[in-house]
């Protein structure tokens, strides 16, 4: 087997986050113990975010640090992907400009699916590059623990056999049935067990047990690890475990809880991509992965990492991000709060099905065109050219990347729309193509003509009725570049 | 060799409805006592009418698509009837439909009737508008104030302007047609409004606060054209003809590529300079006695006085505040309230418009009755600046 290792990662926060001292403040007549857990913040999606727009935007976080090279597959890993049956990796991988000649798939199943889809990933004897997307937007009732640890957010790794910079050294696993919590299929919430029974008789017992497998089979002692990547939410886990284990107590790798939360798959890979940002050659990096059973891989840090720049730094993403003050605004943009949005809000949004595969490169991929003919560059690409109109096939080029700006813009307060007011513009391109987009990511009065766009994945347009959503791009102010 | 619509045919009966939230009327109820009026003022009967053109905009919240429902209305029975629909400028096309019927020859008296019940969806505002099963994959779901909206953004940036000058013209629009509409009893709102109120009113689409915005109303209206000769014939003296008939749409370049700077409209100045060469008329400025523009919002009013090159480029701010366009100024514009006090009922309001004209020009318009007016202009603009669809009318004294 040629070797294979870590190329790149991207990372993906929402930019929105809450105070935990305000949802148990909110919640405090009700339940006053979540007083004791009003620390921090957690990170929350706007109500056009989800787990593959965000699992888009850490792919091409990812894409812009490291350009794809043989790219072979991509395995989308969440426990809150949007489609039960239609495949969401499909859908990241077009967004994110992927080639067509793709192996993907989606695996769920348990927090560990993105540590498993790795392991998997690393052990295919491939020599092209995959993608492991983890994403989570992860549901929780109003008032309970899990709404003010849960979080949403999203990691990627490549894998690959070229300009490794954390090279796999081994990984071990194994499977029981401890359900430190659970969700049936028809469910939308989680159900947790005791957090002190899912500490001691989990957590503690076979975490250890599968770490001293792998550090007996790669004959590694625990002390030399650098970096020890632990995800979940019970605190002090990290320091615990690595007391039990044998790890330097300054090898644990901060898990975020405390400003971004538990954010589910992407949790663990998160974690290790903030060991990745730290780390110099030679330094071994343990990740772990847990549910259901128990994942731990071995990765070894090559002279590459020294030169590797990430498209984000973890922390600069965790310390930007905007504040909400209202907590209904929170839930609602969490489907937890249904608002009444009037008569406005009644309209179908059916999407012709035959319709959106006929324009999916223009959907998916923005791609405008670029006439053979005089050379303009257009959105949308429709039959004839905008300029000359000519009906010569146009040439394809993707617009999601291309630097931007505002030409026009007003805030709309009479459209429904489910975080008002609604920017919406025409944007001009660099490349000369122009079109009508929606703006998000405004601050309060921060947008001028001439300000600077970049473009992100969304949701377009909800339909409540059959589920199958609306995605388009966006443009968002560069201000809020990385968060 | 196209020689134009000038003069090719008269108007000799025209009427509209009380427009406003017309609880007590459905669609063919408003075409009734829109048609009675016209019919009288015609002194035709029924039976004479060859041919008629009706414009319904909005069939989801009206009465359903084809002509059927106008038909069935006034009893039209085996005569053609066809329905037009080009957005806000749905009631001139229906007026084109039946002027060119008559000037082909095809029939000697036609009618033009534009309807629009809007009023029966339960809350303010138009409804949201469905845009084709491929733009509602892509394009921005924004309402009609925020696609207008976007002018006032190119405009103030082109111009430089502060926000609070341009709200002040722009509140000057509104405060002006509040003027006139007081003395129209057949618009929906009769009633001034002080320049703080318009001011400080609610924003609905940045800068465009509530008085900004024309109001959403029921209405009807419509004209019975014939040649001059024919005209002649049934006893008619005092002759109102049509000077010119254009249209305009956007192709896609000015919400496409980058040459368009969203500071007026394309469409109007291409359809205004063509009804303008159609009537002979070289300076507008001078020659025009009123005008009756889409002041679907006041920034669209404001553009539209460059727009008819009325106003120059970068003036009509100036303009506006120097009471140009008042009903004491230079050309009187909205004489009748616009759109802002009669409401726009979508296919109504181009031969609302019409209808002022028309009744300016045989001096019946009671207490707004202007001194002089020989040429009057209308205009109406559909769907969005960017994007839309533009119609000048101009209609005036026949001279042969």
């Amino acid at each position: 087997m040629s070797e294979s290792g870590i190329t790149g990662y991207g990372t993906y926060l929402p930019s929105f986050k809450i105070s935990r001292k305000l949802i148990a403040d909110e919640n405090s007549w009700a339940i006053p113990a979540l007083r004791s857990l009003g620390k921090g913040h957690r990170r929350f999606c706007s109500w056009d975010e989800d787990a593959i727009t965000m699992g888009v935007e850490s792919l091409r976080s990812c894409l812009q640090s490291q350009p794809s090279i043989n790219v072979n597959s991509l395995i989308f890993a969440s426990t809150s992907a949007p489609y039960a049956d239609y495949q969401n990796a499909t859908s990241v991988a077009l967004a994110a400009d992927l080639p067509p000649d793709l192996k993907v798939m989606d695996v769920a199943g348990s927090l560990r699916a993105s540590t498993s889809a790795l392991i998997t990933a690393l052990h295919s004897n491939s020599n092209g590059t995959s993608y492991i997307v983890a994403s989570d937007k992860r549901r929780a009732k109003p008032g309970s623990i899990q709404e003010i640890q849960y979080a949403a957010g999203s990691a990627t790794l490549a894998v690959g056999s070229e300009n490794i910079i954390a090279k796999f050294v081994d990984s071990h696993s194994i499977v029981t049935q401890f359900i430190d919590h659970y969700r049936s299929g028809e469910q939308n919430y989680d159900y947790s067990w005791e957090e002190r029974w899912i500490r001691d008789e989990g957590y503690l017992k076979i975490v250890p047990q599968t770490v001293a497998k792998l550090l007996n089979k790669t004959n590694i002692s625990a002390d030399e690890i650098s970096y020890f990547c632990m995800p979940g939410s019970i605190s002090r886990l990290g320091i615990t475990l690595a007391k039990r284990i044998g790890i330097n107590a300054d090898a644990v790798v901060d898990n975020l809880m405390p400003e971004v939360g538990d954010t589910g798959t992407p949790q663990a890979l998160l974690i290790f991509t903030a060991a990745l940002e730290k780390a110099k050659p030679g330094e071994k990096i343990l990740l772990v992965g847990f549910g259901a059973g128990c994942d731990a891989i071995l990765f070894e840090c090559t002279e590459a990492i020294a030169n590797y720049k990430p498209d984000l730094n973890l922390s600069d993403v965790i310390d930007s991000g905007e504040s909400v003050e209202k907590y209904t605004q929170f839930l609602s943009f969490s489907d937890e709060f249904s608002v009444d949005w009037g008569m406005r809000a009644e309209f179908d949004s059916k999407v012709a099905i035959s319709q959106l595969y006929r324009a999916q490169d223009q959907m998916s991929g923005f791609n405008g065109g670029q006439c053979p003919d005089c050379k303009t560059t257009q959105f949308p690409v429709l039959a004839t050219c905008v300029n000359c109109g000519s009906t010569s096939k146009q040439v394809s080029i993707r617009l999601a990347d291309i630097e931007a700006k505002v030409s026009t813009f007003t805030q709309d307060y009479l459209q429904y729309y489910p975080a008002p007011p609604m920017y919406w513009g025409l944007v001009q391109f660099k490349n000369d193509a122009r079109l009508l987009m929606e703006i998000v990511g405004v601050r309060q009065n921060e947008l001028r003509v001439g300000d600077e766009l970049k473009m992100v994945y969304r949701i377009k347009q909800k339909d409540q009725k059959r589920g199958l959503h609306r995605y388009f791009w966006k443009a968002t102010p560069v201000y809020s570049q990385g968060s | 060799m196209a020689t134009g619509i000038k003069d090719k045919v008269a108007i000799i009966g025209m009427g509209c409805t009380k427009f406003g939230e017309r609880w007590d009327a459905g669609s063919e109820h408003l075409a009734v006592e829109a048609f009675t009026e016209a019919l009288t003022d015609a002194g035709i009967e029924k039976n004479q009418i060859g041919a008629a053109w009706y414009g319904s905009a909005l069939d989801n919240v009206n009465v359903g698509n084809s002509a059927i429902p106008l038909s069935t209305a006034l009893r039209f029975e085996g005569i053609p009837v066809s329905r037009v629909e080009n957005m806000c400028a749905t009631g001139t096309e229906a007026l084109r439909g039946a002027v060119y019927a008559v000037a082909a020859g095809a029939v000697d008296i036609a009618l033009a009737i534009g309807v629009e019940k809007l009023k029966d969806t339960g809350f303010g505002g138009l409804p949201p508008i469905f845009k084709g099963t491929f733009n509602d994959l892509w394009l921005p779901y924004g309402s009609a104030p925020a696609g207008f909206a976007q002018l006032a953004s190119g405009y103030q940036s082109k111009y430089k302007l502060n926000r609070e000058d341009f709200k002040k013209s722009l509140a000057h629009v509104s405060w002006k047609s509040h003027q006139n509409g007081v003395h129209n009893p057949k618009a929906h709102l009769q009633r001034a409004i002080d320049m703080d109120s318009i001011l400080t009113a609610p924003i609905i689409a940045e800068p465009l606060g509530l008085y900004d915005c024309c109001g959403v109303s029921d209405g009807a209206a419509c004209a019975i054209v014939t040649t001059p000769e024919i005209a002649k014939s049934l006893g008619k003296t005092d002759l109102v003809s049509i000077k010119a008939l254009q249209l305009s749409l956007s192709a896609g370049r000015e919400s496409g590529m980058a040459d368009w700077d969203a500071s007026y409209v394309r469409n109007t100045r291409i359809a205004s300079q063509n009804a303008y060469k159609e009537a002979g008329i070289k300076n507008p400025r001078q020659e025009l006695d009123m005008i009756e523009v889409h002041d679907c919002f006041s920034v669209t009013e404001l553009v539209t006085m460059e727009d008819l090159a009325i106003s120059n480029d970068g003036e009509a701010v100036k303009d506006i505040l120097d009471g140009f366009y008042d009903a004491d100024g230079g050309v009187p514009c909205q004489i009748d309230g616009g759109l802002k006090c009669f409401g726009h009922p979508i296919a109504a309001s181009g031969l609302r418009m019409a209808y002022e004209g028309y009744l300016q020009l045989l001096g019946r318009a009671g207490d707004r009755q202007l001194d002089k007016v020989d040429l009057a202009l209308t205009h109406n603009l559909g769907g969005v600046p960017y994007n839309g669809v533009a119609a000048v009318s101009i209609i005036g004294r026949y001279n042969n």
